[in-house]
């Protein structure tokens, strides 16, 4: 069995890809796991392509290299999936997580032969609705939660309240308990 | 190995592990230059400074040059004294970093590994450090965001020590371990200051014949770095050497103490040898690349393969007798350097550890490979395929090419 969960996280500069990895691999602090989160290292230009990754395990993690094999890969925009092969080395027991409206039937037709679980969640809106704007990091931690069980509401909860202050921590985490809802697979 | 205190279980990157260290490492005086190349260590330390956290003077220069200059300065007149760099900033300290040794001012210093250009890049590598293996600095490197930590909070000790008094670098890997949030375990504050202590001062002879704390002192006048001339610039640099021998010692001791305290060790704080004692072939490295060669070692050990590693932690001074103890019975080593010297076949690890093993009568087979340039990532695949040309070159009894290079398009 493999012991270290690794997600792959793909945004565009300044969407907050790196941002909600932290936020993952912090939550699971709470709960006495071992961590790791880094951005990819390259250039950070706002709008562009970027990728953050994620490691949690029960024991300590002592790889010091990128992410090749993710068992979970999420993507903030959906734009991306037109650029960026974001699959590239999902396993097939994977998940891909992705920021749509979409059903995940519907997304599942761009990835015909692919055998990894597909989750929708319409990130984008559920932002908008609560933040008034299309920020879309904390919903798609919300549902990466739901999708993987890596960490709890609670142990997230206490993170964004660490991470942010007053009404800006209390509206991301309803952003993540509505999106942790919505959240669908297929 | 169980802590003798109650810790508290932080996420940090291993810049801010630098600044938290340092936080409670009661220093006096943080002199740096604040723009790239520069790290979050001292834009989190100022921080601290801002909120009163620390009775610390931070001083912003206008160069590494003039940062390091500071540094010294202050650390000749008694304060314990902490700054920190990387890549082209080092590189431009490089004068200083001598005068520094030369002072015996015991400085630290903390180095995000970088690249140097051309071509532009700030990317991890070890060429920054590796330029200065010959500026009389300590250097220790970690291999993961915890042992940042440890290795700052020991770093002041030894470069404090009487026996010692030589500055110190800390070096990370940069990105990997400065820009990498990872689980680490701090001390209380009041445990660190209690081990970091005040700094010590040997007495030495002042120019009105009275004795006195060697640091500048307007109530008793010395000289430090004085004018030497041929008559006398040859003994200070013969002492110099004899401050790095004390070093080896001086860290290990320091090292334990620690380990009492917090419950962790990092083998001997020289070397940290990992299922080297029968091991046939074996890794030689630097920094946190190693923590990716434990991982393939495990996966080789369930098939069968007799596969080791030998992290160098303290790469100056060389613990050289260790390093020839550690690996004369394996049958063949393979040395990572994750920079060049350029002209000189192999990395400055590699010619090191050849020279170490030299005067093994068993002399294992060596070969060299040069890794990660410019923040080139290397996989676990990768060190596994270091490990089968290891075991074709035990078969073969011969090494064919001794220098390599891991994922480079040729």
């Amino acid at each position: 069995m493999k012991k270290i969960l690794e997600v792959r996280w793909h945004g565009r500069g300044g969407q907050g890809a790196w941002t909600a990895s932290e936020l993952l691999a912090r939550a699971a602090v709470h709960e006495e796991k071992y961590i790791q989160s880094f951005p990819e290292f390259g250039p950070e230009r706002m709008g562009a392509p970027v990728a953050a990754f994620t490691r949690i395990s029960n024991e300590p993690i002592r790889l010091h290299c990128a992410v090749y094999n993710p068992d979970v890969v999420v993507v903030l925009d959906p734009t991306l999936l037109k650029t960026v092969p974001v699959t590239e080395g999902l396993s097939e027991s994977g998940k891909l997580i992705i920021n749509s409206k979409e059903d995940p039937a519907e997304v599942r037709k761009a990835f015909k032969e692919a055998k990894f679980e597909i989750w929708t969640v319409p990130a984008t809106e559920v932002a908008i609705k609560i933040l008034g704007m299309p920020i879309t990091s904390t919903a798609m931690l919300g549902a990466v939660a739901r999708a993987t069980g890596a960490v709890s509401l609670e142990s997230i909860q206490k993170t964004v309240k660490e991470r942010f202050k007053g009404d800006v921590a209390d509206k991301n985490f309803a952003v993540i308990k509505e999106a942790y809802e919505e959240a669908r697979s297929g | 190995m169980k802590s003798a205190v109650e810790q508290k279980i932080l996420a940090l990157n291993g810049d801010e592990a630098v600044a938290y260290a340092v936080k409670q490492s009661d220093v006096d005086v943080v002199a740096a230059y604040p723009i790239t190349p520069q790290t979050i260590i001292v834009e989190r330390f100022s921080e601290y400074v801002a909120n009163g956290e620390v009775e610390t003077a931070f001083v912003c220069t206008e160069s590494e040059h003039s940062a390091l200059t500071a540094c010294l300065a202050a650390s000749l007149a008694g304060a314990r004294t902490f700054t920190a760099s990387a890549s082209a900033g080092l590189a431009l300290m490089h004068e200083i970093l001598f005068v520094t040794s030369g002072c015996r001012a015991p400085v630290v210093m903390a180095i995000a590994n970088r690249a140097l250009s051309a071509p532009i890049n700030i990317h991890g590598d070890q060429s920054d450090t590796m330029a200065q293996r010959d500026s009389g600095w300590i250097q220790i490197y970690a291999e993961n965001a915890q042992e940042v930590y440890d290795s700052i909070i020991q770093a002041f000790r030894i470069a404090e020590h009487p026996d010692v008094l030589l500055p110190t670098i800390v070096g990370l890997d940069g990105f990997t371990l400065s820009h990498s949030v990872e689980n680490v375990n701090a001390l209380p504050d009041e445990e660190v200051k209690k081990f970091v202590g005040t700094r010590r001062f040997p007495n030495a002879l002042t120019h009105e014949g009275k004795t006195a704390p060697l640091k500048l002192d307007p109530d008793y006048p010395m000289t430090l770095g004085p004018l030497a001339f041929p008559n006398y610039y040859f003994e200070f640099k013969r002492q110099q050497e004899e401050a790095m021998k004390n070093a080896l010692s001086v860290i290990k001791q320091v090292h334990d103490e620690y380990a009492r305290i917090s419950g962790r060790r990092y083998g001997d704080g020289l070397l940290e040898p990992y299922k080297l004692e029968d091991a046939e072939i074996a890794i030689v490295c630097v920094g946190s690349t190693a923590g990716t060669v434990k991982t393939v070692i495990d996966d080789l050990r369930t098939e069968g393969v007799k596969a080791g590693l030998l992290r160098i932690r303290t790469f100056r001074p060389l613990p050289v007798q260790g390093i020839r103890e550690a690996l004369e019975h394996v049958k063949a080593v393979a040395v990572m350097d994750r920079s060049m010297s350029f002209g000189g076949q192999g990395g400055a690890v590699f010619h090191e550890v050849r020279h170490a093993l030299y005067d093994s009568s068993k002399h294992p087979l060596t070969v060299n490979y040069i890794y990660g340039l410019g923040g080139r990532d290397t996989s676990p695949s990768q060190i596994r395929e270091i490990y089968t040309d290891l075991q074709e070159i035990v078969k073969k009894n011969r090494v064919e090419e001794p220098v390599k290079y891991v994922g480079l398009r040729e």
